[in-house]
């Protein structure tokens, strides 16, 4: 693995992210990935405030910003309106939060890679409506309180397993990533930037104020995540070519990650263990997918 | 070259000429032959555009407020519910100041499920901020389609060209179809002076707090008014190129009337035959054609009705518990006039009902018959 960070900083001091926010950081990592030919298409959610408001932007490249349905669709018309003034060679991102990808935004965005369309999608997932005030989206997990999902009857369905449906759509290139690997979160994108169709590039994105945990500890559960696999380090090829591209050194127990969050405050301890179960059981499906590749399992 | 053709490709024929760059649409009767014909267009190189062929109205309104963002001129067609699902978009099309050419073929709302004329669909966007055009003739949907960007790209608003389903949609008629070197001097390729480009970075539609939101909304209405003189000017020399000249309303016989007919779209053909009769009956009947509908051209509709003591409008809409759209714009023209006629609201021909020459020869019985003016709608040919 390359520990290649690029120098260039495209995103400036002064956006107005809560404390610990994962997206600021999420988008930092890919701007320096992508440079500076790049068109950034900023999706109603947390970011149209972490922009920043008129006159100003916290980042060094053009943005777009544009309603919450559209990161699909926008994305494709500035390609092609990009590709009819001639700049063939501009990257076109849309970030976009949970919300916007699992729930209003999934049929422009079903739309645009079933095309094929040429950009990077890229989710910054916060698990729940934070914008808005912490309403459950269908990435939120089961059994997470949200304000919509009260502790008296938390979520009692899965989490919408986003990857699998973008794979699905075999597009050329899908990826886990969190800020707490930058090094593997900067190679995903540098990987997407240089395959041309359609790339999606999912970001586990801790959210202090929606998941009641503490604004420092944000990347460490953000390593906490994929230690105990609960939000793995992977990419898809193809829809089918999976690997895994950060093992856990030893895998963490998952209730570890959850004590440090109040959003799950309220889990029994036979909840806790059915979580476990289900983390359990969706590596265990993640290796052997690994491993049909060809991946070799280190010890 | 003169050919027959329908409404829907006559549109097509005008956003080749235009050399519109990027083209998104999603199916719906009655526009797709449009889109149809584009997509031929795009695939045998008779147009140089990108063809994005998205999965709901939404999606298209969005790529192409994308597509002219980057900086391309850019197009797309719709009808009815298709436009309704853009609603949003409309809103931030305008907003973005984006000069975008869009085709609405006039069609019913449901329910009941309904593919024939009306233009409550359109009108029911009127406050979105596009400027719109309601065309009477295939012909005139060409050409407003030429000028349409050329009105667009000057003020920077978008441009909705509006035309009946069927009635101009599908229905042939001999339209000339201009050179291209022509248009290419009358419509030179669009040249954006805000953009996506890299070398020169700004955000675009962020966080608007109340210090500044209100100040870009006064500009745009400032846009707004500018684009009657505009598209006068625009109409003008189109007709010194082209032969053709548009205004954004068209006065018809209308000297001397004593009744005006106030008609928008392909009723207005038929109108046109019945003040002919009329007049040749000795008659002072005469007809004013509403083109431009946003920005209403105010001033223009009060000159034409100075004269008139009598003012029937014809609405093929309804604003529910408020009557005709068109009647409304007129009469809220008319305030503070020194000259008020007295007007009469007319509300026929809704889901597509044949609006036929003995329709308005009714419409033009009852306002000769009445002389008090009508505050509520006159509902024509309404079955018992």
């Amino acid at each position: 693995m390359s520990y290649d960070v690029p120098d260039q900083e495209l995103m400036t001091p002064g956006h107005v992210a809560c404390p610990g926010c994962g997206a600021p950081m999420a988008a930092r990592y890919a701007l320096k990935a992508l440079g500076d030919n790049t068109v950034l298409i900023i999706i109603a959610s947390c970011w149209s405030i972490i922009a920043g408001p008129f006159p100003y932007s916290a980042v060094n490249v053009p943005l777009l910003h544009s309603l919450f349905a559209t990161g699909g669709s926008v994305a494709s018309g500035v390609k092609a309106g990009l590709e009819a003034r001639g700049l063939k060679d501009t990257t076109v991102m849309t970030l976009a939060g949970d919300g916007g990808t699992f729930d209003i935004g999934i049929q422009a965005l079903s739309a645009a890679v079933e095309r094929n369309e040429d950009f990077i999608y890229m989710c910054y997932d916060n698990e729940a409506y934070m914008n808005t005030g912490i309403q459950r989206s269908s990435a939120t997990p089961w059994g997470a309180w949200t304000t919509t999902t009260p502790v008296k009857h938390p979520k009692e369905q899965p989490k919408k397993d986003m990857v699998a449906i973008m794979a699905a759509h075999r597009i050329p290139y899908t990826a886990t990533a969190t800020v707490a690997y930058p090094e593997d979160l900067i190679r995903k994108v540098k990987k997407a930037k240089s395959i041309r169709g359609s790339k999606f590039l999912h970001v586990l994105s801790p959210c202090p104020s929606g998941w009641k945990s503490e604004p420092a500890q944000s990347v460490f559960l953000s390593r906490l995540a994929v230690q105990s696999c609960i939000f793995p380090l992977y990419e898809v090829e193809h829809g089918e070519e999976y690997s895994i591209t950060v093992w856990p050194r030893k895998k963490v127990p998952v209730e570890e990650y959850l004590r440090l969050q109040g959003r799950f405050a309220h889990l029994k301890p036979q909840d806790v263990q059915y979580i476990q179960d289900n983390v359990d059981r969706e590596w265990d499906k993640l290796v052997a997918k690994a491993k049909a590749t060809g991946q070799q399992v280190p010890d | 070259m003169e050919k027959v053709i329908m409404g829907n490709h006559a549109v097509s024929y005008g956003v080749q000429l235009a050399r519109a760059q990027v083209i998104a649409a999603y199916p719906i009767t009655p526009q797709t032959q449009i889109v149809e014909m584009l997509s031929e267009f795009c695939a045998d190189g008779r147009l140089d555009a990108k063809f994005i062929k998205v999965e709901s109205e939404h999606s298209v309104m969005a790529a192409v407020v994308g597509a002219s963002m980057a900086g391309a001129r850019a197009f797309t067609a719709t009808s009815s519910h298709g436009l309704g699902l853009m609603h949003e978009v409309l809103h931030w099309a305008a907003g973005g100041r984006l000069p975008i050419v869009m085709a609405n073929v006039n069609r019913t709302m449901g329910p009941g499920w309904n593919v024939w004329t009306e233009q409550t669909d359109s009108l029911a966007q009127r406050d979105t901020g596009w400027m719109q055009f309601y065309c009477e003739t295939n012909q005139e949907a060409l050409d407003t389609v030429i000028q349409g960007f050329k009105i667009a790209e000057t003020v920077l608003l978008p441009v909705m060209i509006v035309l009946d389903a069927f009635v101009l949609s599908h229905t042939m008629e001999p339209v000339d179809i201009p050179d291209q070197a022509t248009v290419d001097s009358f419509l030179p390729p669009y040249d954006p002076k805000f953009t996506l480009d890299p070398s020169d970075p700004h955000a675009f539609y962020g966080l608007v707090t109340p210090e500044h939101y209100m100040e870009l909304r006064h500009k745009m209405h400032q846009a707004m008014q500018k684009a009657v003189e505009v598209t006068r000017q625009v109409g003008a020399e189109f007709g010194e190129v082209f032969g053709r000249p548009y205004d954004v309303v068209e006065k018809y016989r209308i000297d001397g009337a004593e009744i005006v007919l106030v008609t928008s779209g392909s009723i207005t053909s038929t109108a046109r035959v019945v003040v002919d009769e009329w007049r040749a009956d000795g008659q002072k009947v005469g007809l004013l054609k509403m083109r431009m509908f946003r920005p209403f051209p105010f001033e223009a509709a009060r000159e034409a009705l100075a004269g008139a003591r009598k003012v029937a409008v014809v609405d093929r809409n309804i604003s529910q518990g408020h009557g005709g759209i068109f009647a409304a714009e007129i009469r809220s023209a008319l305030y503070g006039a020194s000259h008020q006629p007295v007007l009469f609201p007319f509300i026929i021909g809704l889901g597509g009902r044949d609006v036929t020459p003995h329709s308005i020869g009714s419409i033009l019985n009852y306002a000769q018959e009445h002389d008090v003016p009508a505050e509520e709608s006159i509902w024509m040919e309404v079955k018992e």
